[in-house]
């Protein structure tokens, strides 16, 4: 197939290509000048570059937002490279055909791929250069190749001859790539699963050097501060520069495309100007949109046919012929990213070139934006991405950096745009909020017999990748439930409601997943309430362990996970002590869930007081993600995805009002602190050489229910209406 | 107007407006970047330093009211001071992006509480965000700090 990404209607089209077979799959093209990657005289392959003083360098090309990609897939390329991973030298690759991330089709950071797409490619990779190096000594020897072997950047040949990778690199680019590349079996990797193994970027974050997009200095460069629409959709009337363009240190004042920039000497002296604009704007058409009217509204939505994606038998029967019927509906917020690093870019936009410095999850798709925007071509913009403060998924719009290309060449200075958090916050492309409704048929005895679901939501997809919207159908807004794990034999019927609400929505971390498997595992333990069952025996009694491979099964792996989902139940059952005795106001609740191939299964303990405010005091958690490259912070991806989706579950909301977000910093917008993180977070992997399951993003989704129904089991709320804010466990 | 402070012990001369925050004085114009940026408004903690030895909200001091001051940033903690130490020892930080002021936080804790409780910790490290939700790492390296020497 060939599709057209539009990233915004005005700006650019980006012709991708390729095949949805077991999944996403846009494959972009690039113009050739960008995909070469100058070889140099050590580069074996694009992954490695080694120097004459032996010095390994490996690339990364996945962003650094946090999930550790930059030691994880080091050590990927190091266990066959035979390189001690803790003295290399790491870079973060530009833009390339050759860094396409395969489960994505674009050179791009979500998903919860970069290792799954890496856990080959990369091995075979540092295989394939070690080979040449070893070819190339063992010609320089006049030996037989199998001969020699590698350990620590050195090789070894007959009769006690050794030379280092750096002796042999030159010549080993110029040997011919090995067709056949075997790797190491698991019980031979020394580097992978290694549980002492430290990040490699520590030293460099607790120093303070680490080069985030906002620290990037340029000689010359200037500051830019913006004023942008309040209003979603608005767009700029008139503004008066005079009182501004008069403060000493500013440069100038530009128009672009969505706002004002002042362009100072620093970014006080910017910010302050901005704020004497008088900006007058259009409000567009969002001035009436409010949460009253967009909740009505995406209920009216929810009351039509949705788009059927996953049926079998006959469900309608099912419901009619079952001894009784169990109703429930969840509605679940809009959240925002917040990443801690506020949006943005230095850009230098010249007649001829720009170079564009940026926190980016998407740095593919810069160049091309860029163009758009300033009339340059994609191979005259270089690229550069910097470490990410926090991702989230708000760094896979490149939105920020047209801004800074544009008010650069506005301008005609070279600019760090920063946005304010207020910018930031006001500005996003939203978690979608949404509607979830079940209807289930269950027997005397409470087991579910049929299953009627239907999601009401916007999709994000038709704005960033329309053409994979089909049929009415966003294949990323059935993500967890799609992948529905247990048997409801009379009947089936999963459907889903398309709906535009005017807000601009986004991936955000762990995207659908934190939506319908949320919903699904309220209402699974609902299910359970009603049996009278033990909810984790309830839900393995009905797990389907047979063969079915889903249609369509987002970024998960699409295969069935009934065996493994047991197995994390049923370790989790023992490890949380589930079911134990909980002094009034305390309660333990469990859900699980597969995403990204990953199996994760949480119990939480919290308490409610009489306000019914939620206080979560121990969370037990037990994942299968197959093999873990890096233990430690496979860990790290767990914790931090608990946090993340423990204030979307309980504390953090977006809201509109006349078109304006009513959220503009930490204050209306609460994330977790310190005081409110969970005072045990118990991790326990299941031991595995299964391939490599993502993590940056699944146990995001699978913390809400189980608070959700530890609530349940304290009180005796059900939570229907997201975030457990008082008011609303309250009126479960 | 003119403002002589110091920074990590060395006396620096600033030509500002007198109410731009020290934030972006250390950030822009003597290019200490290792101090972030997060929200403006002392909410999040990322731009926090030591003011004579105690944490502040750079975000919020006016460099016209600092004078002849100290200031220590991140860079200026030395690279082995206790809470670097532990937090490299434990790999506290994700993105990183809000460490440098969460360390800078729990470097006055540890300062004026030689063994923080739970308690202690939560108090004082409630005003700065981690959205990565290091948190459980935070509190194991300042207790991991506190044993230091």
């Amino acid at each position: 197939m060939e599709i057209i990404a539009k990233n915004e209607a005005r700006r650019d089209f980006l012709k991708v290509s390729g095949s949805a077979a077991g999944g996403l799959a846009l494959a972009f093209y690039l113009p050739a000048a960008r995909m070469a990657q100058a070889a140099d005289g050590g580069s074996p392959n694009a992954w490695v570059k080694i120097a004459a003083d032996n010095t390994v360098t490996i690339m990364v090309a996945r962003s650094e937002m946090g999930q550790d990609v930059y030691t994880s897939m080091p050590m990927l390329i190091a266990e066959e490279l035979e390189v001690d991973v803790n003295a290399i030298k790491v870079e973060f690759a530009p833009p390339a055909e050759v860094y396409i991330n395969s489960l994505l089709g674009g050179q791009l950071t979500g998903g919860s791929t970069a290792v799954r797409d890496a856990w080959e490619k990369l091995r075979k990779a540092g295989a394939s250069a070690r080979m040449m190096l070893v070819a190339a000594a063992a010609d320089n020897w006049g030996v037989d190749a199998s001969k020699c072997s590698a350990a620590n950047a050195m090789i070894k040949g007959p009769g006690g001859k050794t030379a280092t990778y750096g002796s042999v690199a030159a010549k080993a680019s110029t040997m011919e790539v090995p067709k056949e590349v075997p790797l190491k079996p698991a019980s031979q990797f020394k580097v992978i699963g290694n549980t002492k193994q430290k990040r490699l970027d520590t030293a460099m974050k607790v120093r303070g050097t680490a080069g985030f997009g906002i620290d990037t200095r340029i000689p010359g460069m200037k500051y830019a501060a913006v004023v942008m629409a309040p209003m979603m959709g608005g767009s700029l009337i008139s503004y008066d520069d005079t009182r501004a363009k008069n403060m000493p240190g500013v440069h100038s004042v530009v128009q672009y495309s969505r706002g004002v920039a002042v362009v100072a000497k620093d970014y006080w002296t910017a910010k302050k100007a901005v704020a004497l604009l008088d900006p007058q704007w259009d409000a567009g058409p969002n001035a009436d949109l409010d949460m009253t009217g967009l909740w009505s509204k995406m209920e009216d939505a929810s009351n039509s046919a949705g788009a059927v994606f996953r049926e079998s038998g006959d469900a309608d029967q099912g419901l009619a012929q079952a001894a009784k019927m169990i109703t429930a509906e969840y509605r679940l917020p809009f959240q925002s990213h917040s990443p801690m690093e506020p949006q943005n870019t230095f850009a230098h936009v010249t007649a001829d070139k720009a170079l564009i410095i940026t926190p980016t999850q998407f740095q593919q798709l810069v160049p091309h934006v860029v163009a758009g925007a300033t009339g340059l071509k994609p191979e005259q913009v270089e690229v550069q991405t910097t470490f990410l403060g926090g991702g989230f998924g708000r760094r896979v719009e490149v939105d920020y950096a047209i801004d800074a290309a544009e008010i650069s060449k506005a301008s005609g200075e070279p600019v760090m745009m920063i946005w304010s958090r207020e910018d930031d916050m006001t500005h996003d492309s939203y978690r979608p909020g949404g509607i979830y409704k079940f209807t289930a048929g269950v027997d005397a005895k409470g087991k579910l017999t049929a299953l009627k679901f239907k999601s009401t939501s916007p999709s994000i997809s038709s704005r960033l990748f329309p053409s994979i919207v089909k049929d009415g159908i966003d294949p990323f807004a059935l993500e967890g439930i799609d992948n529905f794990p247990y048997l409801a034999d009379a009947g089936m019927n999963f459907s889903y409601v398309m709906h535009d609400t005017g807000v601009q929505v986004g991936y955000w971390r762990g995207v659908s997943h934190n939506l319908n498997a949320v919903a699904l595992e309220c209402f699974i333990d609902e299910l359970a309430t009603n049996a009278g069952a033990d909810p984790i025996q309830y839900r393995i009694d009905m797990l389907d362990m047979g063969s079915t491979k889903h249609a369509w099964s987002g970024l998960s792996a699409g295969v069935p996970v009934g065996a493994r989902m047991k197995t994390v139940l049923e370790e989790l059952r023992k490890k949380a002590n589930f079911g134990k005795k909980m002094p009034a106001g305390k309660g333990q609740g469990i859900a699980v869930m597969e995403g990204y191939n990953s199996i994760v299964g949480i119990v939480a303990e919290v308490s409610v007081d009489e306000s019914m405010d939620v206080v979560v005091d121990k969370v037990t958690t037990v994942v299968d993600a197959g093999t873990l490259i890096h233990p430690d912070q496979a860990l790290a991806q767990v914790q931090g995805c608990i946090n993340f989706g423990q204030g979307a579950g309980l504390i953090s909301e977006i809201t509109v009002k006349n078109g304006i977000v009513q959220q503009n910093n930490f204050d209306g917008y609460r994330a977790v602190r310190i005081n409110e993180t969970p005072k045990v977070m118990d991790v326990h992997f299941i031991k595995s050489d299964g391939a490599p399951g993502g993590l940056g993003e699944p146990a995001t989704a699978v913390i809400v229910p189980a608070i959700a129904n530890a609530i349940h089991a304290a009180v005796g709320k059900r939570v229907r209406t997201f975030p457990a804010l008082p008011e609303n466990v309250a009126a479960g | 107007m003119k403002v002589s402070f110091k920074v990590n012990g060395k006396s620096e001369t600033v030509s500002v407006s007198a109410d731009t925050p020290l934030l972006w004085v250390l950030r822009d114009t003597l290019g200490y970047t290792g101090t972030k940026f997060g929200c403006g408004k002392a909410l999040c903690g990322a731009c926090t330093v030591h003011l004579n030895g105690r944490a502040v909200r750079s975000c919020q001091t006016q460099i016209g009211s600092i004078a002849g001051q100290d200031v220590t940033t991140i860079e200026g903690l030395g690279g082995n001071h206790k809470v670097q130490r532990a937090w490299e020892a434990l790999d506290v930080p994700q993105c990183g992006y809000c460490q440098p002021g969460q360390m800078m936080s729990a470097s006055a804790l540890l300062s004026t509480n030689k063994n923080p409780s739970d308690e202690d910790i939560d108090a004082f490290m409630s005003g700065n965000i981690c959205r990565c939700g290091t948190y459980p790492r935070i509190r194991a390296a300042i207790k991991a700090a506190a044993k230091m020497s």
